[in-house]
């Protein structure tokens, strides 16, 4: 691998960390899937996991396009937290209930 | 040395928090190991030099994300043990998908690495002698400005519609409606007493609008429709109070 950057620790390293983030994130998706708030936190985790590659690969290659990229990540990320917390909410309000299996009103 | 072994600290602890997100029994404690998650990814951040990101993840995430994720949970009463309850169903299925995923990216990652012409085909550098903010917000002000501005907009649409989605008006609350208001004329508003002389408060009584609202109010209490021509009748009504009450 390039020896660049300012990693202390390989490449390898972060990349793996964040292989198994995802894969914990994706492994949550199928775990929790009644209970929507923990499908959107995997979510997030697995957006996480792109980032922590972004940065890894940004340090490791000394472009900080990737720094900037992760960046617009986190502002989508943030932006679909919001966006489908509040759609849980509504979900809640008319339905009072949040099961994902409950959830068929365009199933024809 | 001292940075390895916060890496693989701040890793072990970053991929435990994870695994307790997805497992925990209770949402409030997986909300409370995502924040742990995020405070650990942080110091992965600034361990690879990503400062300004480290700092954006706390203040974004822990500060926003999570107290929104922990503010939904705890808002809803939602039986979260009812939830749970296809858990052991789902293991298998998700292990082994998580299983296979893994391996695909350990083959993807094992058998591969960095080109010699790589170190050519960087779109921005790393300058030396500046701080990753500076570095950072020179890049976003100039290259990525539209892309910025574009991120802006998304955060902008995304509040506006968080609102729009969460908004409830109230049927019973008392608000100002302008057009209304400012459609009134002096005819329905002041009415001319023919008062004779010598005659006061006690003869005539206090002249009061007749007030028709009520009965309105419980006919048609379903129509939304209705009840907003009803508000302005009423703000109009007490517009006609107050006259009186003037002269």
């Amino acid at each position: 691998m390039l020896a660049v950057g300012g990693l202390p620790v390989g490449l390898g390293h972060y990349l793996t960390v964040a292989a198994i983030l995802l894969v914990l994130g994706v492994f949550g998706i199928f775990l929790n899937r009644k209970n929507v708030i923990i499908i959107l936190m995997s979510i997030e985790l697995i957006l996480l996991s792109v980032n922590l590659n972004l940065v890894a690969f940004s340090a490791a290659l000394g472009d900080l396009v990737g720094q900037v990229f992760a960046m617009f990540v986190l502002t989508v990320a943030a932006a679909e937290a919001a966006i489908g917390l509040a759609v849980v909410v509504v979900y809640f309000r008319n339905r009072g209930s949040i099961q994902v299996e409950d959830v068929n009103l365009m199933k024809g | 040395m001292i940075a390895t072994i916060a890496f693989y600290v701040f890793a072990v602890v970053l991929l435990v928090a994870a695994a307790m997100v997805v497992s925990s029994r209770n949402p409030v404690h997986s909300v409370l190991f995502l924040i742990l998650a995020f405070f650990n990814a942080a110091g992965l951040f600034l361990i690879a030099g990503a400062e300004f990101l480290a700092m954006i993840l706390m203040i974004v995430y822990v500060g926003a994300v999570a107290v929104l994720f922990l503010f939904v949970v705890m808002m809803l009463d939602v039986n979260f043990a009812e939830l749970r309850s296809g858990f052991q169903r789902y293991l298998p299925i998700g292990a082994t998908i998580g299983a296979v995923l893994f391996i695909e990216l350990v083959l993807v990652v094992g058998g591969w690495s960095i080109g010699p012409l790589s170190e050519g085909a960087r779109f921005a550098p790393t300058p030396a002698n500046v701080h990753n903010t500076a570095a950072l917000g020179r890049l976003i002000y100039t290259d990525y400005v539209f892309l910025f501005q574009a991120a802006g907009l998304v955060l902008l649409v995304a509040m506006i519609g968080a609102i729009v989605l969460t908004l409830r008006e109230r049927k019973s609350s008392r608000h100002q409606i302008i057009r209304l208001q400012n459609s009134r004329t002096v005819a329905e508003t002041l009415e001319m007493v023919p008062v004779s002389l010598g005659a006061n408060i006690n003869t005539l009584g206090i002249y009061r609008p007749k007030v028709t609202e009520p009965e309105e109010v419980l006919a048609d209490e379903s129509d939304s429709e209705a009840l907003l021509g009803h508000h302005g009748g009423g703000s109009g009504g007490a517009g006609a109070h107050h006259a009186p009450e003037v002269r």
